[in-house]
């Protein structure tokens, strides 16, 4: 009943139930093959005197190297005893000794693991200390010369194993340790004053079990090898006592004469060690699934109908601009079977500026790489047409065209479209010098000499205005400030005088006295150069100040498209407004600001109407019936929402 | 200047290794049953005859003089000599040494090579090499060097006389049939270890591809070879270069077995016979070799670490 009292509470903040590790091992064939053979093994072997008639020492010199026989299953060695008989017998030996270096691998293992992880300090360090210098012995000589003080002890040499085996363990769950003790079930039974030892048999060993499983099968696989080597070796079981080991021995011997015997003598042994590495990565696997079932399993089916509901209707023409220099026409990006990115047009003309504006996980940045045609995480271009330059550099995988496409994109990268990210501190090669890497992307794009490519990497340097461009160059990305960072990478971009630069939230990881000083950068390289920029950002201050156009994105659907004037001035759809309200450059002093209520849904979750009519003040019952298309309800004003010319009326009446 | 700090401190830090491996193998050898001293004199030997062979021996000291003292001698690089032959420790290692350290090195470049170059493999194409290498590592791991060295004898020296059964012809004395002698131990000491190496590499490669600055260095158009020799491989490179430091000590001690079946005279095979003979001045010796090999090792380890990042070099 105590029992009782104290794992009620504890179970509400445990894992959910789930199914036992036997029943999804039995599912996987290759875990029943290998604990089928592990079983038969056991059995086999203890039970060796039932299954041959022939006793292991027993002798027939009249048929020495007999190959297999009815009388002799597996043939005979060269002193004519049964080799299925020595392999049975000499398979005892073997069990034993995985058995006896298991269980101490697993109590030093375990103990020290776990003492390390959960206690921490003083006993963490000594522990891990110790374990590092073992870690850097080989096992084997340690093990040559336990032998050599105790000769043919093989108790001795296994149970040196499995101490010299266990710092793999003992790191491991040391680590594992470490990451469940902070868990909250965890925190919650020391709170519930729980004891020490109670907390680690209960909450924090199961945890760790499939772990252990995997390491146990993996080291047995380790010493089923190591016993037959010693005994290859003529230091484990003395002639003519049988072992696996001193079978090989024996074939070894008589290999010119019979090699068969190598087959007797070996393939047992790969077998059984091959069964216990698929039993380890079997547990690994199942474990693996266990954890990752609920969250894959829910993506998937989502996939399915929003890809039709993609194709919604895209109300306007929306030709594209013959003036453009990137022309994007439904654009619909899918990562993982989910659409991420769906029907998004858009046109950037030469030398202007386009924002594309949103929350975070609205698609602007995956959209922004759809124009390279480098998607991540292995997503793929579901359907659109970027046409860059009168090029289309999209077409789909393995139609006509793909390839032709690929080609298009290689050669517009670098000197037609570049790029600069969001996280300047890691995108650039952290194992090369700033000035080697530019010099590299000098010479890709316009050839010339080492020479010429130092020059004009200085020039590109002082171009972005870092102060002393020579010394700079010398330096490593990890020596660099994320200002310095993502001057550095700015200038990269320039490297193949591009026509296009998409920028990816530039500032967004800088401080806000960096971030201005690169936004005035962007605006006098555009200046100079006459550069096109696309721009993905999520502050107004950025369209403000460089935008000509921006775009307005939605949980992967454009919203709204204009001139920024008109955009500030007149939004046409809600989202827009409520963005632009809870924009903190118009905060008024004193009272709160304005946000927009709930967050964006995420990819497999988007309602089939209007995304944002959950969170839009002015929602009806049109708005959640069907999709809503695109209008154009002013000139060069574009918007996705049902009530756009009543918002243009109200907007001109005032 | 930075680089021989570096070395100094490295090696520096080895000593607790050197200095537990070695205390421990002589704590062990005391244990041992049997008492030297009345093995050399006999039995019939006077009293006054055993106190001072007992002396001679250091045996009458406590165990931690006895220590010290071995110590001091090996750091003069006096080890003692053999029990059975009486040849010097250190002249009987010395002319083992070159043999082990050509097969090792040879197991390491060859699994390297084509460890790197299928792991390179299947982390671009996946599919059937991705399995492959899969497959191959179990292997890897289930066949024994031993077993396998045998199968390959059968096969390639017996079935086939196209290399030499067993026996090492030294590089200087001839190279042709030097080579023709590394092969089928080499290769058999490789199995293991290209697939570790492969799967490493594997991983590592495919951690690498997904980092920003290949995206970065794809976007601003840097060719795609370059993309993926220069820079994807050289990141992906440290993990591997941890690994095959790890391997090329796996092979010292695989090279006991490997030089056992093809009676080659290295370090490994001196090991074994004198594990099975009792010769305890030679195993402490070929422990402590061993052991300054494994410190040699992970020195080289850290040297490559910090040529190949440049973040490592500054700390």
């Amino acid at each position: 009943m105590t029992d009782r009292t104290t794992t009620v509470p504890d179970r509400a903040t445990t894992v959910p139930p789930r199914p036992g590790l036997p029943r999804r091992l039995a599912r996987r064939p290759a875990a029943v093959f290998a604990v089928g053979w592990l079983v038969l093994l056991t059995l086999a072997t203890t039970g060796s005197a039932l299954l041959t008639s022939h006793g292991p020492l027993e002798q027939d010199l009249d048929r020495v190297l007999a190959g297999p026989s009815g009388r002799h299953p597996l043939g005979t060695d060269t002193l004519g005893r049964d080799l299925l008989s020595r392999l049975l017998f000499g398979g005892r030996s073997t069990l034993f000794a995985v058995a006896e270096a298991l269980a101490v691998y697993l109590v030093v293992g375990v103990g020290l693991g776990l003492a390390a992880g959960y206690l921490g300090g003083r006993v963490d360090r000594l522990i891990t200390r110790a374990a590092d210098l073992m870690f850097a012995l080989p096992g084997i000589i340690i093990v040559l010369v336990v032998l050599s003080v105790f000769p043919g002890n093989l108790h001795a040499a296994m149970v040196t194993f499995g101490v010299l085996g266990s710092p793999g363990l003992i790191r491991i769950l040391r680590a594992q340790t470490l990451g469940v003790r902070e868990e909250l079930y965890v925190a919650a039974a020391r709170v519930a004053g729980l004891s020490r030892s109670a907390i680690l048999r209960r909450h924090v060993l199961p945890r760790l079990a499939s772990t252990v499983i995997v390491q146990a099968a993996l080291f047995a696989a380790i010493v089923v090898t190591v016993q037959a080597g010693l005994g290859f070796l003529g230091l484990g079981a003395q002639p003519p006592d049988p072992s696996w080991g001193g079978l090989v021995a024996d074939a070894s011997q008589a290999i010119d004469r019979d090699p068969w015997m190598l087959v007797p003598a070996g393939v047992p042994l790969v077998i059984t060690v091959v069964a216990l590495g698929l039993l380890g990565d079997a547990v690994r696997d199942a474990a693996v699934e266990n954890w990752s079932a609920t969250p894959s399993s829910r993506r998937s089916p989502a996939a399915g109908p929003h890809a039709a509901r993609a194709a919604a209707p895209t109300a306007p023409a929306d030709p594209p601009d013959p003036a453009a220099l990137l022309s994007v026409r439904g654009l619909s990006i899918a990562i993982g079977g989910a659409a991420v990115v769906q029907e998004v047009s858009f046109d950037v003309r030469a030398g202007e500026t386009l924002g594309v504006v949103g929350e975070s996980g609205c698609g602007k940045s995956v959209t922004s790489l759809g124009v390279l045609g480098l998607i991540p995480g292995g997503g793929r271009i579901t359907g659109g047409r970027v046409v860059f330059d009168g090029v289309d550099l999209v077409a789909a995988a393995g139609a006509t065209g793909a390839s032709a496409a690929s080609a298009a994109r290689a050669r517009v990268r670098g000197t037609g479209i570049a790029y600069v990210s969001q996280e300047p501190m890691v995108a650039l090669d952290p194992t090369f010098a700033v000035g080697r890497q530019l010099a590299e992307a000098v010479r890709t794009h316009r050839g010339g000499t080492r020479r010429a490519a130092r020059d004009r990497v200085l020039e590109l340097l002082a171009m972005v205005n870092i102060p002393d461009p020579a010394a700079v160059a010398r330096r490593y990305p990890h020596q660099l400030s994320g200002g310095m960072a993502q001057r550095v990478a700015i200038a990269l971009a320039l490297a193949g005088d591009p026509r296009l630069l998409v920028a990816d939230e530039p500032t967004t990881a800088l401080d806000v006295t960096v971030q201005a000083e690169v936004l005035t950068l962007l605006r006098t390289l555009q200046e100079r150069t006459g550069m096109a920029v696309l721009i993905v950002t999520h502050d107004w201050g950025v369209v403000a100040d460089l935008c000509h156009r921006a775009v307005v994105m939605y949980a992967g659907q454009v919203v709204e498209r204009a001139e920024v004037e008109q955009l500030f001035a007149l939004p046409l759809h809600p989202y827009t407004a409520g963005l632009l309200a809870a924009n903190p450059h118009r905060a008024v002093l004193g009272r709160a600001l304005p946000t927009i209520p709930g967050t964006v849904p995420p990819p497999g979750d988007r309602p089939p109407g209007c995304r944002f009519a959950a969170r839009c003040p002015l929602a009806d019952e049109r708005c959640t019936a069907a999709p809503v298309a695109l209008t154009e309800p002013a000139p060069d004003r574009i918007t996705r929402c049902v009530r756009s010319a009543q918002l243009l009326l109200e907007a001109e009446r005032r | 200047m930075a680089i021989l700090r570096l070395v100094a401190r490295r090696l520096l830090s080895s000593a607790p290794l050197l200095f537990l491996v070695s205390g421990l193998t002589f704590v062990l050898v005391s244990l041992v049953p049997g008492d030297p001293a009345r093995t050399i004199v006999g039995q019939h030997a006077t009293a006054e005859q055993y106190a001072s062979v007992r002396a001679q021996l250091g045996l009458d000291e406590p165990l931690i003089e006895q220590y010290w003292h071995w110590l001091a001698k090996a750091c003069h690089g006096d080890l003692g000599s053999s029990l059975f032959s009486g040849e010097p420790v250190t002249a009987l290692l010395g002319s083992r040494l070159p043999v082990s350290l050509s097969l090792v090195v040879a197991g390491t470049a060859v699994s390297g090579v084509l460890g790197v170059a299928l792991g390179l493999a299947s982390a671009r194409r996946g599919g059937l090499l991705v399995r492959a290498v899969d497959g191959l590592s179990l292997l890897g791991l289930a066949v024994p060097a031993f077993w396998f060295a045998l199968v390959l004898i059968a096969l390639f020296a017996v079935e086939l006389p196209w290399f030499p059964v067993t026996g090492y012809v030294p590089l200087l004395d001839d190279p042709g049939e030097w080579a023709r002698s590394m092969v089928l131990p080499v290769v058999s000491l490789s199995l293991g270890a290209v697939a570790i190496i492969a799967k490493q590499t594997r991983d590592s490669v495919l951690d690498t591809l997904g980092r920003d600055f290949v995206r970065v260095l794809e976007a601003n158009g840097f060719r795609p070879r370059s993309v993926l020799y220069r820079h994807v491989l050289r990141n992906a490179a440290l993990p591997v270069v941890t690994v095959l430091g790890v391997v090329l000590v796996s092979l010292l001690a695989a090279a006991v077995f490997v030089e056992t079946v093809f009676a080659m005279p290295g370090l490994g095979s001196l090991t074994q016979q004198a594990t099975v003979q009792h010769d305890i001045p030679v195993i402490q010796g070929a422990v402590l070799y061993i052991t300054v090999l494994v410190v040699l090792v992970n020195l080289l380890v850290d040297l490559a670490y910090g040529r190949l990042d440049p973040r490592v070099r500054a700390s």
